[in-house]
Formats: structure tokens, C-alpha cells, sequence
């Protein structure tokens, strides 16, 4: 035993391993750079005053007092002083005397504030810079109680659930459909699919734009999206390496008699594809819904509910597109997919209304975005036509409409 | 000019903006339902705020948090109000000598503004001559910036202290002396002449200046106030207001003045960006002589209204003893620092 050890180190003293070589740049790296923060910075002096800039990412208000999260986004320390509202100073109490880079604070500004008013609020800084926030009309801000809750879980049901179920209900007439139209209505799901893969993209980047640059900014949205492909695409190989097994163990048992053939249509694998990447949008949407009705710019009524629920209902035609073909139907298995659709909506209000934070929800509208390619990239093939064509007439067709129903729809919400 | 977050809404659109919602609002105020507002809520808000107001009025003032120590910057904006300069005389002639320099200031609690200075101090120091006095200023320019001293009052041109006549520009670590008679009597100020004219101004190059006349005007506790302003982000407009700089700086601690004793306030308006600042007093009247160069009052009130560079003398007793309030009626500066208190006392 301890002459095996001594010859193993002395195999390690005269051939190094080939992963201690790969460490020696990030050794040196590292002795390089506690050598330069150690002398300050030798050669390179510091030119102009101090590039000072603070993101108010939420601005909470209660009576009387406004209370705004902000995140230090320049290069420098910044040190809030005073604070302006209207053209007045305010009297505050902050957390951090000192916000450093990244480092966040919360500053609670007293201020006898109107409902439905505009304030300017100005943190002013120890240079004299000033950070300004607009609140476009004042309205206090939603305790996050147990009926608050509640209410945001209503809303994701009246957007979320209860829409994609309604859409799942086509399931009996999809099974009707020849091929060629089935082509269509697969066409159909990935226009619908494509418009609101977009759709994330683009408000993501429009939100990452009002959080901090700092944490990456429109970036953010793309780490996501790329970041939510690679890791659906894996989850997909494992699942269908998983099914093939289940099924060969099947075929063994039951001699075949089992419908899931795996040639018979794009099968539930599918279907849990679409309905996660549609879930991970429905979360985005909630995440709008609730951070607007929590700035209270949100006016909750019946227009902005239909308009929710014509615009997901066809997202549960999506869903039940590609297991048109499957033999079976099990209410419980589609039960959930539906779920697993529709609920992500309950899930975003709730934290777009107590914990809304810009660039995290650009991060969550990119990984939508990302899933929603990768379930596109499943179904494509499914609408090739005999001859292997991708965009014949009837696919470009399905493709136009699906993204035409959702524009139209999505004119009646705009959050 | 600093990059500043990149929401930033303009003051115009804002207002605009909050007009359009004041008009707005009548009409939703109908429409909407808002019994949260009116029922227990509305009363556990009201007592909410109610506590904070309580919990406030123990603190110096209405708003801002904190207060400037004097001895940061060197200057006490109480000092200054009666601290007046005769200069030394020297055979027959009144000299003084004055260096313009570079200043880092506190103007509002834990505010720093990098100001331009006249012997260190933020007014520069009040001159005081008597009328046909004989007057002469050393000036040195001890800062990196062209400089100059233009009086008001009546002189010859060279002596005017702008740019390209007489000496024009004192050009850094340079120096020259303005010679001149001390006329009229009334309330003068002097100031920075270079260009950009603003900024010399608005950076701090500004003082009060005095000339009595010949058989002077009734003793008196005389005090000097010029109201001043400072435009910390450089967006030509003010972000602190004040009286002899410091925002705030007579509310945490308040004028001490004695009661049926004869104040005059030597009021000059040297504020930048804003075309008029005012000044009002509470519970009390007072003599005014717009630029105190005739020695009947103009008129008998409470408030006056001063356009840039305007300056005039006050003069008022106070007849019952506590605290009263001054500040601009121009209530968006009295928030932003412009506002005081007296303290009468037998």
C-alpha cells in the first residue's frame, strides 16, 4: 500500500499531470493580477470625476412614504445624500451609506404622496449628480398578503390555465384532421410558436434596457435563449433515449400490443416540448401582468382577460397538435400538460407583483424565447410533406396563419 | 457634463405631464372605485403620516436629512451674516485684498460642489465702504481659470473689471488692482465677469458690497443675506437653494435676533438659472429700499420679489418674542434649502 502511494508521487515528481500544465495560465493570471490591484493600478491613473450611476429597479410605495431598490450600475461607489421629490427635498432613510459597484440598496423617502400624481423623485449624490425616477402616477403598491396572492393566482388562471385547457378541448377534432391538414395545423403551432418567440425576445430586450446595464443588459436575454435551447435539446435526447428503452422493455413483455409506436406522430415527447416552452412564455406574460399591476399601470378588466384568453386558447391547440396520432388519451396526462402550459402564468404574476426585478425577467423572457426554438426546431420535420418538403403551400399557409392569429390576438392585450 | 440615468424626464415634460393628470383627475376620480381609500385605510394612511409629521417636527427642518459642519468648509453661514469687511485704511484709501481660488464646498448636507471662491468663502467677503471713500482692490487670481472683479456702482471704465477693457482677464496666478470712489450709497455686489458668464457666477465668484452713506443710517443689527443657489449636476438649474449658501442652514440653527431692536437685512440676489428668487417673512412687516440708495422706503411689506443681480435693504422690528419664518416665496426653492428661521428673544 504505502509503496504503491510512493511510487504514484514519485510518478506525479518526475511526469506532471496534463491538467496541472492547463493551470498554470490561471496561476499566473491570478499572482498578475494581486500584483496590479496590490500597486494600484502601476502607469494608469485615473482621469475625470467619477462616473456615478444608480438603476432604481422597483419602486414600492406605501402611504407616505416611497421606498426604491436601486443597484449601483457605473464603475464607482455612489453615495446618496439628499433626495428630491418635486422640486423639494425629502427626508429618507437608506441601507447602505455607501452603495458599491453591483451592490444594491434600498432607500425609504418620506413623501405625503397623491394617488394618480407624477413624482419625480432625484437621489442626489455626495458629487451633486443626480439619479432621476419618474413615477407616472402614484398608487400604493399591493401588500403581498394572502388575498393579494390570491388575486394573482385568479389572473393567471383567467390567462393562463384556463385558456390552454379550452384550446386542449380541440384535441377530439385534431384526430379528425387527414395528414395534409395535419401538416397545416402542425405548420399552424409553429408560426404561433415563432410569433411568440419573438414576442420574448423583443420584450426582453425591452426590459433588460430599464435594469441595470451592468448585469449584462440585452445580453441577458440571449444568455437565456441560448442557454434554454442547449438545455431542453439535452433533456430531449434523454428523454427519448429513456423512452426507447421503456419501450423495448414493453415490446418484450406485452408482445407489442402497447399503441406507442414511435412512428405513429411526434407523440407526447413532443407535446411536453411545446407546453414547457409555452409554459416558460406564460411565465414572462405573468411576470408583465403582475409588475404592471403592481406600478398599478395595469387596468385589470374584462378587455385585457378575453384578449388573454383568445391569444392562449391557441396555444392548447399547439399543445394537442402533435399528439394527434397518439392512440391513447389519458385526461390526467393531458391534464397536466395543460398545467404545465397554463400555470407558469400564476407563478409569473406572483413574482412580477411582490419581487419584480428587471433583469432577472429579461433573463426568464430570453429562456421562453429559447425554448420555444428548440420545440420549433422539434416539430419542424413533422410538417415536411410527402415529398420531404418543409415549406410546401400548406406548411407556408399554416406557418402565415399561426403567426396572423397571434398578432391579431395579441392587439387586444397589451400590457 | 456628466452621463446621467438615461430615464431621466425632463422638469418641462414632467410638469406637463403632472398637469394633464391634475386635469384628469376629477373626472377619474368618479369613474374609478376607490372605497379603499376612503374607509380604514384611508384613516390608518393618515395616521401613519401624521406620526412620521410628529416624529419630524422634533428634526431642524422640513426637508433633507442631516446638517453642514461649518468647520468643513471653513466659512460658518452664520458668521457671515454679520461680518462685514472695511478693508484697512491707508492713507485716506480703503484697501483690500482679494484672491479668487478653488474651492470643494459642502452646499447641502453631505453635498459637495467644486465652487469658486473669493478668499475662501462662499458669498466672498461683504465689503463695506462709505460713500466718496477711495477704494482700492488687490486682486489675485489663485486658480487655474481667468478671473475677475466687477463692482457695481459708478466708475471709470478700466475699473469695470470685464474682460478685454482695462486689465480685462486676470489670467491665473496674475494680479491687479480696481481703483475707484465708493459712490452711490446703497447696496452693491460684486462679481466674476469672465466667460462663460453663468458659470463664473453660479461656481461661487459673488459677494455683497456696502457703501453707507456719509451720515450712515440708524445702528441697527445688521445682517447679510445673499440668497445664492448651486447647480451640482450642471444642468442650469439648481438643485440646492439657499442664503449665504449653506441650504437649510437658519432652519437647524436659527437667526438670533432681539426683540424690539432695529434689523436690517442687506438682502442681494445673486442666484443663476432662475430668473427671480424672493424673500418673505412671517408674522411681520418690514421697510424696504430697493438697492438702499435713497433713505425713504419704497414700501411696507412682507414679501419682495428680486430679479438676478437685484439686491435691496430691510428693515424691520420684531415685537413679539419665538421663532418666525423667512425662506423664498418661491416655494420650490424654500424646499430645496431656501428657508429659516428667526429667533426672537427679549
Amino acid at each position: 500500500m504505502e509503496a504503491a502511494t510512493r511510487a504514484a508521487t514519485t510518478r506525479a515528481g518526475r511526469r506532471r499531470p496534463a491538467w496541472l500544465t492547463g493551470l498554470i495560465p490561471v496561476a499566473v493570471l491570478a499572482v498578475a493580477i494581486g500584483l496590479f490591484v496590490a500597486l494600484d493600478a502601476p502607469g494608469l491613473d485615473r482621469i475625470g470625476v467619477p462616473e456615478e450611476e444608480l438603476t432604481v429597479e422597483r419602486a414600492v410605495l406605501h402611504p407616505g412614504e416611497f421606498e426604491l431598490h436601486v443597484r449601483n450600475d457605473g464603475a464607482d461607489p455612489v453615495e446618496v445624500r439628499q433626495v428630491i421629490v418635486n422640486d423639494g427635498y425629502a427626508s429618507f432613510t437608506q441601507s447602505e451609506e455607501r452603495i458599491g459597484r453591483l451592490g444594491g440598496a434600498e432607500i425609504d423617502v418620506e413623501y405625503p404622496w397623491i394617488e394618480g400624481q407624477a413624482y419625480e423623485i432625484a437621489l442626489l449624490t455626495a458629487t451633486g449628480a443626480t439619479i432621476d425616477h419618474a413615477i407616472d402616477a402614484a398608487v400604493e403598491t399591493p401588500d403581498a398578503d394572502l388575498g393579494f396572492y390570491g388575486l394573482m393566482a385568479l389572473i393567471g388562471l383567467y390567462v393562463g390555465v384556463i385558456p390552454v385547457a379550452i384550446g386542449m378541448l380541440w384535441l377530439p377534432w385534431v384526430r379528425g384532421v387527414d395528414a395534409r391538414w395535419m401538416r397545416f395545423l402542425l405548420a399552424f403551432t409553429v408560426g404561433l410558436l415563432a410569433f411568440l418567440g419573438i414576442d420574448a425576445l423583443l420584450e426582453g430586450t425591452e426590459l433588460a434596457g430599464s435594469g441595470p446595464e451592468s448585469l449584462g443588459g440585452a445580453a441577458l436575454v440571449w444568455l437565456g435563449a441560448v442557454g434554454a435551447y442547449l438545455a431542453l435539446s439535452a433533456v430531449d435526447g434523454w428523454l427519448s433515449g429513456r423512452r426507447e428503452r421503456l419501450e423495448r422493455g414493453a415490446l418484450d413483455r406485452d408482445g407489442g400490443r402497447s399503441g406507442m409506436s414511435p412512428v405513429a406522430g411526434l407523440g407526447y415527447r413532443a407535446a411536453f416540448l411545446v407546453a414547457l416552452g409555452i409554459g416558460l412564455h406564460n411565465l414572462g406574460e405573468g411576470l408583465a401582468i403582475g409588475s404592471a399591476y403592481a406600478i398599478g399601470s395595469l387596468a385589470l378588466g374584462a378587455a385585457l382577460v378575453v384578449g388573454f384568453a383568445l391569444h392562449n386558447t391557441t396555444e392548447g391547440l399547439a399543445i394537442v397538435a402533435p399528439v394527434a396520432r397518439e392512440g391513447s388519451a389519458s385526461v390526467r396526462r393531458l391534464a397536466l400538460l395543460g398545467l404545465l402550459a397554463g400555470a407558469p402564468a400564476v407563478l409569473g404574476a406572483w413574482i412580477g407583483a411582490s419581487a419584480f426585478n428587471p433583469s432577472l425577467a429579461a433573463l426568464m423572457f430570453g429562456i421562453g424565447a429559447g425554448a420555444i426554438a428548440q420545440v420549433i426546431v422539434q416539430i419542424a420535420p413533422a410538417v415536411k410533406d410527402e415529398a420531404g418538403r418543409l415549406l410546401h403551400p400548406l406548411a407556408a399557409g399554416g406557418l402565415l396563419a399561426g403567426l396572423v392569429v397571434m398578432y391579431a390576438t395579441g392587439l387586444l392585450v397589451s400590457v | 457634463m456628466r452621463k446621467l440615468w438615461e430615464n431621466k424626464v425632463s422638469r418641462r415634460r414632467l410638469i406637463g405631464g403632472a398637469a394633464a393628470t391634475g386635469a384628469a383627475l376629477p373626472v377619474l376620480h368618479g369613474l374609478v372605485p376607490h372605497e379603499g381609500l376612503h374607509g380604514q385605510e384611508a384613516e390608518a394612511a393618515g395616521e401613519h403620516i401624521a406620526e412620521r409629521h410628529a416624529a419630524h417636527r422634533g428634526a431642524g427642518h422640513i426637508g433633507g436629512v442631516g446638517s453642514v459642519d461649518a468647520r468643513t468648509n471653513g466659512f460658518d453661514p452664520h458668521e457671515i451674516l454679520r461680518d462685514f469687511d472695511e478693508g484697512t485704511l491707508r492713507g485716506g484709501v480703503r484697501e483690500w485684498e482679494i484672491v479668487a481660488e478653488e474651492k470643494e464646498i459642502e452646499v447641502a448636507p453631505g453635498v459637495r460642489y467644486a465652487a469658486w471662491a473669493y478668499n475662501g468663502r462662499v458669498p466672498g467677503p461683504t465689503l463695506r465702504a462709505r460713500e466718496g471713500d477711495r477704494l482700492r482692490i488687490r486682486f489675485t487670481n489663485g486658480s487655474s481659470h481667468p478671473h475677475t472683479m466687477h463692482f457695481h456702482g459708478i466708475h471709470r471704465a478700466a475699473e469695470d473689471g470685464v474682460p478685454r477693457i482695462g486689465p480685462g482677464n486676470i489670467l491665473p496666478g496674475e494680479s491687479t488692482v480696481y481703483d475707484f470712489d465708493a459712490t452711490p450709497f446703497g447696496l452693491h455686489l460684486y462679481h466674476c465677469h469672465s466667460t462663460p458668464l453663468a458659470e463664473h457666477i453660479a461656481k461661487g465668484l459673488y459677494g455683497a458690497f456696502v457703501i453707507d452713506p456719509k451720515d450712515g443710517r440708524p445702528p441697527a443689527d445688521e445682517l447679510v443675506m445673499v440668497m445664492n443657489g448651486f447647480d451640482t449636476n450642471f444642468d442650469r438649474s439648481n438643485e440646492v437653494y439657499g442664503v449665504n449658501t449653506v441650504a437649510f442652514a437658519y432652519m437647524d440653527e436659527p437667526i438670533r435676533v432681539k426683540r424690539d431692536e432695529l434689523v436690517r437685512i442687506y438682502l442681494v440676489n445673486v442666484l443663476e438659472f432662475d430668473f427671480v428668487n424672493s424673500f418673505h417673512i412671517h408674522a411681520n412687516f418690514f421697510d424696504y429700499f430697493p438697492t438702499g440708495t435713497r433713505l425713504e422706503p419704497r414700501d411696507f411689506t412682507d414679501t419682495v420679489v428680486l430679479g438676478q443681480g437685484e439686491r435691496g435693504i430691510l428693515e424691520l422690528r420684531f415685537p413679539y418674542p419665538g421663532k418666525y419664518m423667512f425662506h423664498a416665496h418661491v416655494s420650490e426653492f424654500a424646499e430645496l434649502g431656501w428657508m429659516g428661521f428667526f429667533e426672537v428673544t427679549d
